[in-house]
């Protein structure tokens, strides 16, 4: 209620404001018109009297500005036609000096002078000088401001710079630049001192009001900026230095902030890489509250795209040394104002680190230097909790990576790493998975162990739990997409070179090992898999030398292999680590190493007998087991039948009799190997088949007795199936009638009235015998071999 | 009724002009009933001579004991109005007893006449200079005619005339420091000076200058003061902080000022006062009074 009383009076006071400024211009108009100086001063006084107010805010006053500031515009035109008031100007100049109140007397003051300039009778410098001076008289903030405001408004086209009208006669550009750093100053002065006017308690307001003159103060700098004179010269030895020590010396946080902003947005880039020392120097200076790393961002932001808009000036950067000067201004202000908030110091790492980026692009000690900067400033503190911090380091690690496409690069800054050591343990994955993108976006290939092992203690956020974070809290699915970069990230460890690709994946096996149960199921499938590329790469190089001394050897890879499927125990994985074993068989198959591979097995029929305990699993198990071994053939024939042996054994011990059957007609084929040189034992083929049949029959009648009715005949026609596959490979156990004979079974069981029909077996059924028909009409060899067969 | 009318009127009319009064400068002088009129001015030592023309209204004869005009300079106090102190009074006699017809002139002249003081419009206290002509008639009265003129004296520029430069303040509350470039001004002058600021801890609103002038009439007991304020003029508008240094550009010109007079006669006394006056956000004021000497410089045109 009372902020809105408040403002309800304003606008009252402004409302008076302009009605007494538009009956005091009626009657200077009336002045104006029948050439009245006299009355014109009195009314014209009158009139800037309104300005006296101290009871409106920037916002509203400044309207009441703007209107006095057109009757002014009136009131100039007429004191400009001495024909209209037969009064000298340096009369007059004396005249409007009669006037009791300071405000309006200066304002006219303001107005004749700028005539008084332009009549040439006297050195522009002077009066300048005289009206720069006077002013000091208001004292009052915002009235002083837009007095000041005012003079600056009027002086601008009338100040003395090269080739303008001005110039000479003992008036230089200096006198021009003289003047507006005398009135910035004292702008500068009046602005600040408003901070000082009014209770805690309106701070903010008052802070929103001071946002609202700022651009009065700094329309200075504008002007000084335009003035043609200034060079770099000047600008170094006199402009720069005199503006920043009004800035240093104004202590106020607010002037500070966007003072410095608008010297590094108004003058020339140029200006700034020749006078950088002298521009950094004053950061360290400034208050602690000053958000010195947004100006200095800046900075260094308009400094980059200066270096990238064209290449002819680097050679600048290199001669003035850039780099280090904004490397060490930043130190200072890190150290000086120590109340910074840690993401202030990252932030401007961050912002110095893309300025190298851009200007050097070349000099990864740079990089570096910026890192190791950050490093230390990190150190001693405990891990980063600020989210805001944490997020700018994560910037600042960024960076590089986006930079130059190439983690490498990156882990060639010693002070990467430690920079990360400092993030929190969310972060850190953060942080990791950043990296591992960059390099999977880049298609980047990691090829030695060293730079395996900067890259996993880079990321070893995700390859093991850090200390103090406890894995119950963490988000299943995060953590599966987590690992899963991990296991991607695998296949971009690569080296031609199979010692080195040894070594990178001892180096990865030492790092995933830590990761605990959770994690190896993620992490060992594709060092496995890689692995074994290898092997197989070795296996195809064929360069095998007896005798000489070759570090990574199929032998070594694969008891390392052994190790790592091992450690899944630990999980426990059973059928994972099946799996890869059963894999690493078929590897060391390729290379010829049968007792390699029958441990392979070994391990693999362990697991099946011991850990693989779930039927459903042990039918995919075996099913496994059965293929693979179905495709060795580095055994010799005791091994073989061991193995073989083992794998009929264990499928006739299938819980399910379906699953039984299908196990065991599948173990047919381990007696059948459709090779040149692959065994072929019809009469274990036969055996197998048979056997199936019993179990199939088997299971027919508890399907009988338990339903009431004889189940699907889907289990006899696969065995026809198989029959008939052996038959076509010429099998000679397998007999026309044999086949014939099932043919009927089935035929009977479908018929049988207990039997309920299902569509899919008899659909199976039905295409199986169309099979046989179209063998039938083919003729030649095949045709002949079915012709016996009856449908 | 016109008889009545007739018979009020003076019976003759008297006109007083300078010999040289076409060419002398003539300045306004504010009468007791208000209204200004211009009148010659002189400065001491002058010659003032002229002439008196008499005429008497048309047909009558004017019967007289004597014509004479004096030069009187006289010092009038309010509190004591009507009579008249003449510090100076000189007498030429224009003519002996006799009977006037007709229009007669007569001239006459003081010379070198010595008229140390200025006139002086007070608010106690008033000096002035007249020619007054008596036409001496007994018993029908004398019938009498005043003309006012202007005395103003000049003085050259004093040889020493030292700024004024002094450091005042409230302890640990409002110090400062202010300048005026001179002790002495002339009436057209300028006073230019700057206060500065040494210690401010109290809010202030705004500062003017004021040119005070101090009359004081009578003497021991009686003495009678009265100050008025001539300007008042804004020299700073808002607080100003520590180290501020606030100009001073004041013209005298547009004010009504006299010289500084001392002890004219023994009756009465100006003096004129610069009033420094910092008036704070409560609307107390902090102010320091300083004498000026006033002097009126031959104007050179």
């Amino acid at each position: 209620m009372l902020i809105a009383n408040g403002i309800e009076d304003e606008d009252k006071w402004l409302a008076e404001g302009i009605a007494g400024i538009q009956h005091s211009a009626f009657y200077l108009h009336r002045a104006l018109d029948s050439n009245n100086l006299r009355e014109a001063l009195k009314y014209s006084a009158q009139l800037l009297s309104e300005l006296r107010t101290s009871r409106l805010s920037p916002h509203k006053y400044y309207e009441l500005y703007m209107r006095a500031f057109d009757e002014l515009r009136r009131l100039e035109m007429f004191f400009k036609d001495e024909n209209r008031h037969g009064c000298p100007v340096v009369d007059l100049y004396e005249l409007v000096q009669h006037a009791g109140n300071i405000l309006p007397r200066l304002y006219l003051l303001c107005t004749v002078g700028s005539i008084y300039i332009k009549s040439k009778e006297t050195p522009a410098k002077d009066v300048l000088k005289d009206l720069v001076e006077m002013c000091r008289g208001v004292q009052h903030p915002i009235r002083g401001l837009f007095l000041r405001s005012y003079l600056a408004q009027i002086s601008r086209d009338k100040l003395p710079d090269i080739a303008s009208d001005y110039e000479g006669e003992g008036d230089t550009f200096m006198d021009a630049v003289e003047f507006v750093l005398q009135n910035f100053a004292e702008m500068n002065k009046l602005w600040v001192r408003m901070q000082h006017q009014g209770s805690l308690r309106e701070k903010e307001k008052l802070d929103k009001e001071r946002n609202e003159l700022r651009d009065l103060v700094g329309k200075n700098l504008h002007v000084l900026s335009q003035i043609e004179g200034v060079d770099l010269d000047i600008y170094r030895d006199t402009v720069l230095p005199k503006v920043l020590e009004q800035v240093v010396n104004c202590k106020d946080e607010l002037a500070q902030y966007y003072l410095m902003d608008c010297i590094i947005q108004v003058f020339p880039d140029e200006y700034h890489l020749q006078t950088l020392e002298t521009l950094l120097g004053a950061f360290p200076q400034l208050q602690s509250a000053v958000d010195i790393k947004t100006v200095l961002s800046r900075l260094m932001e308009r400094l980059s795209n200066y270096a990238a808009s064209s290449p002819e000036v680097l050679p600048d950067f290199l001669q003035v040394e850039a780099f280090t000067k904004l490397s060490n201004a930043i130190g200072k202000v890190i150290e000086a104002q120590v109340d910074m908030p840690i993401v202030g110091a990252i932030t401007l790492y961050v912002s110095l680190l893309t300025f190298t980026l851009h200007v050097h692009p070349d000099r990864l000690d740079y990089v570096d230097q910026v890192l190791g900067a950050c490093v230390k400033k990190l150190s001693g503190k405990a891990k980063l909790q600020d989210s805001r911090a944490t997020k700018q380091v994560v910037a600042l690690l960024s960076t590089p990576l986006e930079k130059y496409n190439n983690i490498v690069t990156a882990l060639t800054l010693s002070n990467y790493p430690r920079v990360m050591d400092h993030l929190d343990a969310a972060t850190n994955k953060v942080m990791a998975i950043v990296i591992i993108q960059s390099i999977m976006k880049n298609n980047t290939c990691v090829s030695t162990s060293d730079k395996v092992e900067v890259l996993f203690e880079l990321i070893k956020g995700l390859i093991k739990d850090m200390d103090g974070t406890s894995t119950d809290e963490l988000d299943e699915e995060d953590f599966k997409e987590e690992q899963n970069s991990v296991a991607r990230l695998m296949h971009m460890l690569y080296n031609d070179d199979p010692e080195e690709m040894l070594n990178i994946m001892n180096t990865v096996w030492k790092y995933i090992m830590a990761g605990g149960s959770k994690r190896l199921p993620f992490t060992v499938p594709p060092l496995v898999f890689s692995a074994l590329k290898l092997v197989r790469r070795l296996h195809g190089q064929d360069g095998d030398v007896a005798g000489e001394e070759v570090p990574a050897t199929p032998k070594k890879i694969f008891q390392l292999l052994n190790q790592i499927i091992e450690a899944l125990s630990v999980v426990p994985a059973p059928e994972l680590a099946l799996r890869l074993y059963l894999q690493c068989a078929e590897a060391a198959n390729d290379c010829d190493l049968e007792p390699v591979t029958y441990e392979f097995f070994t391990q693999a029929f362990v697991l099946y007998e011991e850990e693989v305990a779930d039927s459903k699993a042990q039918v995919t198990a075996i099913h496994l087991i059965i293929g693979t071994l179905q495709r060795m053939n580095v055994f010799g024939v005791e091994n073989r039948d061991t193995l073989t042996h083992k794998a009929t054994g264990y499928s006739a011990k299938l819980l399910k009799k379906p699953d039984q059957c299908r196990a065991v007609y599948a173990c047919s084929h381990l007696f059948w190997v459709d090779d040149q040189d692959g065994i072929k034992d019809g009469e274990r083929v036969l055996l197998c088949l048979k056997r199936s049949l019993r179990i199939a029959n088997a299971a027919q009648q508890m399907v009988n007795v338990t339903r009431g009715s004889s189940g699907p005949v889907t289990l006899f026609v696969e065995i026809l199936n198989k029959y008939l596959y052996f038959f076509e490979k010429g099998s000679p156990q397998i007999t026309t009638a044999a086949i014939q004979g099932l043919i009927e079974l089935i035929k009977t069981e479908m018929q049988s009235d207990s039997s309920t029909s299902n569509p899919a077996s008899d659909a199976f059924f039905a295409s199986t015998l169309r099979y046989i028909q179209f063998q039938k009409q083919k003729g030649g060899a095949m045709g002949e071999k079915y012709d016996p067969i009856k449908l | 009724m016109n008889f009545i009318i007739g018979a009020f009127k003076p019976a003759c009319h008297i006109s007083v002009s300078f010999s040289d009064g076409k060419s002398r400068k003539q300045v306004p002088l504010k009468k007791e009933n208000g209204q200004t009129l211009m009148v010659p001015l002189f400065q001491s030592q002058e010659n003032i001579l002229g002439k008196i023309s008499i005429e008497p209204v048309s047909g009558k004869k004017v019967e007289h004991n004597g014509i004479k005009v004096e030069l009187l300079g006289q010092i009038e106090m309010y509190f004591d109005k009507g009579n008249f102190y003449d510090f100076t009074s000189l007498v030429r006699e224009l003519d002996v007893p006799g009977e006037l017809y007709e229009r007669k002139t007569y001239p006459f002249e003081f010379s070198t006449v010595e008229m140390p003081y200025e006139t002086y419009n007070g608010i106690n206290v008033r000096l002035r200079y007249v020619l007054k002509v008596t036409i001496n008639r007994g018993y029908a009265g004398s019938i009498v005619e005043y003309q006012d003129f202007v005395v103003w004296n000049y003085t050259p520029p004093p040889a020493i005339n030292n700024s004024i430069k002094m450091e005042v303040g409230i302890e640990d509350c409002l110090h400062i420091e202010f300048e005026y470039n001179k002790s002495k001004y002339h009436l057209k002058d300028v006073i230019i000076g700057k206060i500065y600021f040494l210690l401010v801890r109290i809010k202030l609103k705004n500062m003017d200058l004021e040119i005070r002038r101090r009359e004081s009439t009578g003497s021991g007991v009686n003495t009678h003061v009265e100050t008025e304020t001539l300007a008042k003029y804004e020299l700073m508008d808002g607080a100003p902080v520590r180290g501020e240094s606030i100009p001073i550009r004041l013209f005298l010109s547009p004010y009504e000022l006299t010289p500084t007079y001392q002890n004219i006669n023994n009756k009465f006394s100006v003096k004129y006062y610069l009033n420094l006056v910092l008036v704070d956000e409560e609307d107390r004021r902090y102010f320091k009074q300083q004498e000026i000497t006033m002097f009126r410089l031959a104007e050179t045109s």
